[in-house]
């Protein structure tokens, strides 16, 4: 237990400690919240998994589309 | 080619040419920077010395302040594949599958919890510990490097797979034929000791503008001599993996080679242009036209690069459109019909399974299974698209002049290196401000060289995503253009957003120098 209680303390006192790190911190969390919140659930939603329900279903689309391109 | 929207397929690739081409202005910086920064760090393990402790803190600083920005701008990527290239994501899956997940992992666990030793851990874990996390942050964030090189290895010499029909993808067969491709090895090579010669130059140049403002002038020498030496090295292996590189090329993608060298018409003997300004380029109607306005060339070289041997033949792009028999080479048209034969046989084999016809299932089938057939049509399959040869020539100028940029920039950074060492050795470089100035302005250079490097990866193996196999226009998912151009335009704001944040933020820690700050 205490060697977990170690870890805690380590990345505890390391992240309270930071100087530049909290700006950085901040940086990092707005463009992660940007590409997973907003970029990924608005503008890229996986083609494949959002338009057909099986694996068989994408097979015969992406078949469809190598041999009678559209 | 008339099946395809040509606005949406433009605006795919220079959406992905856009995020890549970002994504690598943070990531050369972080493979180098953390080898230069183990170095520093052992010396001060070694010697007690403060003054390295502060070195390597400052320069640790640097390196933060571009992971952070960095970071996850490459996820973009992994966006767009399935959104964009879906058709392309589906067809490599299984392949792309294990490298990318392993990349995942080791990012993880390696490079996030060493990190947070590197940066949290001073003074509180023991010396040694400290600098063993700084080893396996740098070796963690190159093998990172590793996977995703060896999947775009693949596209440009896709081994180690097996076609399944029924799933239209590829499927690793041997994950080590994958691994140790010899397009991944040395691309992987190549990209990191390139990238470490970026990292020299962006510390030396940061140290020079120390020694131009007369600040900090220990630090910045001790940092010059690390930085100088590491990239001098790196620049001479970086010589060997891109010899070792071109030589495969032109076995892989004879089409890159020869448009690398502005190489119309194959010869033996074939010299290397050294230096070059294209003209127009011949044409089918006037295939003798002059294509160079002026050009220094190196007799033989080319063929020595491309086969070890000077009186070797070298395919032009001619030879490879048009074919040569006594060179063995078949003609694009040749390939056109054999990839026709494969995609016809996919056709046959899907209207099959539909009819529910065995005897014919298992007729085509076994084509798929047939390594003859497979190296004589299917490896041809991409080519299926293209009515017209010269469609699958690539921007020859492009190609051309990235590669020349790439390798005059990598012999003046290696005469830099030498010339800097030189006036440390003497002890005369702080006085040397002509030199300090140069070595400053040198650092976008790196960056320049460095993605002239990746368009001629990329935009000399247009116009197929996979080799041979599927052309980019195919690997696009059906979607609306317009969200595509949406797209591109957020991206670039966001992108330049973040480059001005870690310009600002840099450009601040440096000023304040390392006697202050931190991280």
């Amino acid at each position: 237990m205490s060697i977990f209680k170690s870890i805690f303390n380590f990345y505890y006192s390391g992240f309270r400690e930071m100087k530049l790190g909290k700006q950085l911190w901040i940086i990092i969390l707005i463009k992660l919240f940007f590409m997973f919140a907003i970029l990924k659930l608005f503008f890229f939603p996986n083609f494949l998994k959002s338009n057909f329900h099986s694996d068989k279903e994408r097979a015969e689309y992406v078949t469809e589309q190598l041999t009678n391109p559209k | 080619m008339e099946n395809f929207d040509l606005t949406l397929i433009d605006w795919s690739r220079a959406q992905f040419a856009l995020t890549a081409l970002y994504h690598w202005l943070f990531v050369p910086l972080t493979l180098g920077i953390t080898f230069i920064l183990a170095i520093m760090e052992t010396i001060y393990y070694k010697t007690g010395d403060p003054e390295w402790k502060k070195i390597t803190k400052f320069w640790m600083t640097l390196f933060g302040i571009n992971f952070a920005i960095g970071v996850a701008t490459g996820i973009i990527l992994e966006f767009e594949f399935g959104t964009n290239w879906s058709n392309y994501s589906w067809f490599v899956g299984d392949i792309f599958g294990a490298p990318l997940a392993i990349e995942g992992i080791m990012a993880f666990f390696m490079e996030s919890t060493f990190i947070a030793i590197m940066f949290f851990g001073w003074n509180k874990v023991s010396k040694g510990f400290h600098l063993t996390a700084t080893w396996l942050t740098a070796i963690g964030s190159n093998l990172s490097a590793l996977w995703i090189l060896v999947a775009n290895g693949w596209m440009q010499n896709p081994v180690g797979m097996q076609f399944n029909p029924d799933t239209a993808r590829n499927e690793m067969v041997d994950f080590f034929e994958v691994l140790f491709n010899p397009a991944a090895v040395n691309k992987f090579l190549h990209t990191i000791f390139s990238s470490y010669i970026l990292a020299a130059i962006f510390v030396v140049g940061i140290s020079a503008w120390f020694l131009l403002k007369k600040k900090e002038i220990l630090f910045a020498k001790r940092s010059i001599v690390v930085a100088a030496i590491f990239g001098l090295i790196f620049s001479v292996m970086t010589i060997f993996t891109g010899d070792e590189s071109a030589r495969e090329i032109s076995k892989s993608q004879p089409m890159k080679f020869a448009s690398m060298e502005g190489l119309y018409h194959g010869t033996t003997n074939a010299p290397l242009v050294a230096f070059g300004i294209l003209k127009d380029a011949p044409t089918i109607e006037n295939p003798e036209k002059k294509d160079f306005a002026f050009k220094v060339e190196i007799p033989g070289m080319l063929s020595y690069m491309a086969n070890l041997k000077f009186d070797s033949f070298v395919p032009g792009i001619y030879d490879l459109v048009h074919g040569n028999v006594d060179q063995g080479i078949i003609s694009y048209s040749e390939k056109i019909n054999r990839g026709l034969v494969a995609r016809n046989t996919l056709s046959e084999y899907k209207l099959a399974l539909k009819g529910n016809d065995a005897v014919l299932i298992d007729s085509l089938r076994s084509n798929f299974e047939n390594k003859e057939w497979m190296e004589g049509y299917f490896n041809y399959f991409g080519y299926s698209y293209f009515s017209n040869p010269h469609d699958i020539i690539p921007n020859v100028p492009i190609t051309f002049y990235s590669f020349h940029i790439m390798v005059i920039l990598g012999g003046y950074f290696m005469a830099l290196f030498i010339i800097v060492l030189f006036f440390v050795m003497k002890d005369t470089l702080a006085g040397k401000r002509w030199l300090l100035w140069i070595a400053l302005w040198t650092m976008p250079l790196g960056y320049l060289a460095s993605e002239s490097g990746w368009i001629i990866a990329e935009m000399g193996r247009q116009p197929w995503v996979i080799q041979d196999l599927m052309p980019t226009m195919t690997a696009v998912s059906n979607i609306d253009s317009n969200s595509v151009i949406i797209t591109f335009w957020l991206f670039f704001a966001v992108f330049t957003a973040l480059l001005i944040a870690e310009i600002k933020i840099m450009l601040k820690q440096i000023k304040i120098g390392p006697n202050e700050g931190g991280h």
